[in-house]
């Protein structure tokens, strides 16, 4: 690792993934930590318990902003376990000189996401720094859940699973390096930041057998798809043009050079369900609007254990990598 | 309905005519009493190439051999340690494209640099340096050009601005390559394989395909100009499968939408009127007579290389003794063969060229495995 920490280091990638086990994990090392699950499950399987820190640049942008990014983050996370988000907390960090209409801006997007998820944030703490000492405003929310469908876990998935997406991928990461680095475009690209509970409960309701969900944040669903690989130990061969991508998220992959598969996302998740419940999955998520473009991605096998193959349309087939590096665009 | 950015490469992309050409080659290749080495010399290619499953579908007796044209892998280390040092001096910005600010140095790589405090910028055009200049107008910019003759045109019309607008603020440090003397150099070693070439085809555009006519009338080796989509690589291999079936040598472009025989004259005097020919040491390659850019003389007030030369360090730093990048882009050997490959060298810490950019052969290889 190196000397000094580096911006690829949080990029959910491969470097992330290093920082993390090395001097994290070799830390705090224990049983439930090591499960590596979006949330811990604690309190005999009863509670899932999650904590989320967001900064984002800019604070708001098409689609979300910073604080409806704030709770989907943290409430996905638990929603992913098969918990219903109960209680939150919620720190912030604020720049001294930053505008109090923003922040009510945020706040008030943070509540409207709340009921949404029909949580309430029962304990907080803000913290003033001069300027300079942090970029605006850094929020963090930590959240705890009741889990309604008990032993949903990345470690358990087989042969007996198929691999699905709820929506089209890439859109948050797209969105928001167009509006950071001034790409203007005229097109609809909106940040996919929203609330997964509904979804999932959705599912719950309908009797669907769900082995395991990840809502594919940094990394997006490349670091999904190997994170679970070597979790459980399985391969994962995903059909390429099966990956629903917009049209202006892959505008913004030709012209910059980046893979639809790693980008972020903040309301796409990855769902491992059993192959006999999977054609009910896709119609129980395609009645949501956003999630027109639901559908089987992929299965598992055991052709090449721990790794992501990406077959194409034309007969060929590659593996897909856990993205590394800082996400930057191509030369020439 | 106007024209969408996926109209420009949905056709190119399309299964049934990747199949097709797949058909084709194979087909026209039982032909031939040889191996074909065909090198794309473009690291644009090589992703391609890779990314798409290419050399699946090509049958045994047609071979690839990845060139050196990534503008990333090719920066020997002491002018990347350029980078670095420029980047730690008082009141500097220091300003690049993408992936170099990834490349390590003997001493770090941009990001490390900016981790520490250096001001480091990556920019998609050069000209988004004035923007910054005029944002800073009491630190100095200093653009470290790379790229071959696909970028050398917007460093030309950032310093043509600089230069007509009496910009006090901003310098360049030049490391703008060219194609045709390392491909030259390929081939002038007798252990070189290499039968044909995928010519570049974003170079072309600037400089036309005129620039490869040489290979085929005084070589001996057929070049076909090629885009950069599944589609136009199949149908380049095809032309140059075509070529050894009918007994045929030469310059054939294939990315006939973008490339003309003469290119982008306006950009080529422009070019002309503020950089000339030098020598370059290209890493995995060494020294290449002419086969760099500089800024003419009379530019030395803009030549950060000349401006800061006491502080930059000279002397020449090749890669690890184990490392096989020199033999991998003539083709004398193939990234997995590389003792160091996957397990020392990898992506997130590159020891060798190759491995460094995406566009490079070994981390093409690395990434996208072409083990299945």
């Amino acid at each position: 690792m190196t000397k000094t920490i580096t911006l690829a280091q949080g990029n959910g990638g491969e470097e992330n993934n290093e920082l993390i086990t090395k001097i994290f994990y070799k830390a705090f090392k224990n049983e439930i930590l090591e499960k590596s699950e979006d949330a811990a499950v604690i309190h005999g399987g009863e509670l899932a318990f999650s904590t989320d820190s967001f900064t984002v640049s800019p604070l708001f942008f098409a689609g979300a902003d910073i604080g409806k990014l704030a709770v989907c983050g943290t409430c996905n996370d638990l929603a992913m376990m098969g918990a219903k988000p109960k209680y939150l907390t919620c720190s912030v960090i604020i720049e001294e000189g930053f505008e109090v209409e923003s922040l009510e801006r945020i706040v008030e997007s943070m509540k409207k996401e709340l009921e949404v998820n029909g949580a309430i944030v029962v304990s907080g703490d803000t913290k003033v720094v001069p300027r300079g000492s942090v970029d605006k405003i850094f929020i963090n929310t930590t959240g705890i859940g009741e889990i309604e469908k008990k032993g949903i876990s990345s470690n358990n998935i087989t042969e007996d699973d198929v691999i699905l997406l709820n929506r089209d991928i890439g859109c948050h990461g797209a969105t928001i390096f167009a509006a950071r680095e001034g790409i203007e475009m005229s097109s609809a690209l909106m940040s996919d930041c929203n609330s997964l509970y509904p979804q999932v409960k959705a599912l719950l309701d309908a009797g669907i057998n769900i082995t395991a969900m990840r809502d594919a944040t940094r990394g997006g669903v490349a670091a999904v798809l190997n994170e679970w690989a070597k979790q459980s130990n399985i391969c994962i061969e995903v059909e390429e043009e099966k990956i629903p991508v917009s049209d202006e998220v892959k505008g913004i992959c030709e012209m910059l050079g980046f893979e639809a598969t790693a980008l972020a996302n903040e309301g796409t998740f990855v769902l491992a369900i059993k192959k006999e419940d999977a054609a009910r999955a896709v119609e129980v998520l395609k009645k949501f609007d956003v999630c027109a473009s639901a559908g089987i991605i992929g299965s598992v096998t055991c052709k090449h254990l721990k790794k992501v193959i990406l077959k194409s349309a034309w007969g060929t087939s590659r593996f897909l990598e856990t993205p590394s590096g800082e996400l930057l665009p191509r030369i020439c | 309905m106007g024209l969408e950015l996926k109209n420009l490469y949905d056709d190119f992309r399309d299964a049934n005519t990747i199949k097709a050409y797949a058909k084709l080659i194979k087909e026209d290749a039982i032909k031939l009493s040889k191996t074909i080495n065909i090198m794309e010399v473009c690291g644009g290619h090589t992703h391609t190439i890779m990314k798409y499953g290419i050399l699946q579908l090509l049958p045994s007796n047609i071979k690839f051999v990845h060139g050196p044209g990534c503008p990333v892998c090719i920066m020997p280390k002491e002018r990347i340690d350029h980078a670095y040092v420029l980047s730690g001096q008082e009141n500097v910005i220091l300003v690049t494209l993408g992936d170099m600010i990834k490349v390590p140095g003997s001493s770090g790589s941009l990001q490390d640099a900016r981790s520490k405090g250096a001001d480091v910028r990556f920019v998609y055009s050069p000209l988004d340096c004035l923007k910054i200049a005029k944002e800073n107008p009491t630190k100095t910019v200093i653009f470290f050009a790379i790229g071959f003759e696909t970028t050398t045109p917007m460093t030309a019309a950032l310093l043509d601005t600089v230069v007509k607008q009496n910009i006090p603020n901003i310098l360049l440090h030049v490391n703008h390559v060219t194609v045709p003397e390392p491909m030259r150099a390929l081939i002038s070693d007798e252990a070189c394989i290499i039968d044909a070439f995928l010519g570049p085809s974003h170079v072309s555009v600037i400089s036309g395909s005129k620039i490869y006519e040489e290979f085929p009338r005084e070589r001996g080796k057929p070049v076909v100009v090629s885009g950069f989509e599944p589609v136009d690589v199949m149908q380049s291999i095809s032309m140059i499968v075509k070529q050894f079936v009918e007994n045929k040598c030469k310059l054939e472009v294939q990315y006939k939408r973008a490339v003309s025989y003469e290119g982008n004259m306006k950009a080529q005097v422009m070019i002309g009127k503020y950089f000339q020919k030098a020598d370059f040491r290209w890493r995995g390659l060494g020294d290449i007579p002419m086969s760099g850019l500089r800024l003419k003389d009379e530019y030395d007030r803009y030549n950060a290389e000349k401006i800061y030369d006491a502080i930059l360090p000279k002397q020449p730093i090749d890669d690890h003794k184990l490392c096989i990048c020199g033999d991998i882009l003539k083709g004398k050997a193939t990234p997995p063969e590389c003792s160091i490959f996957g397990t020392a060298c990898k992506p997130t810490n590159p020891i060798g060229s190759c491995m460094v950019s995406s566009e490079g052969a070994c981390a093409a290889y690395y990434k996208y495995g072409n083990l299945i």
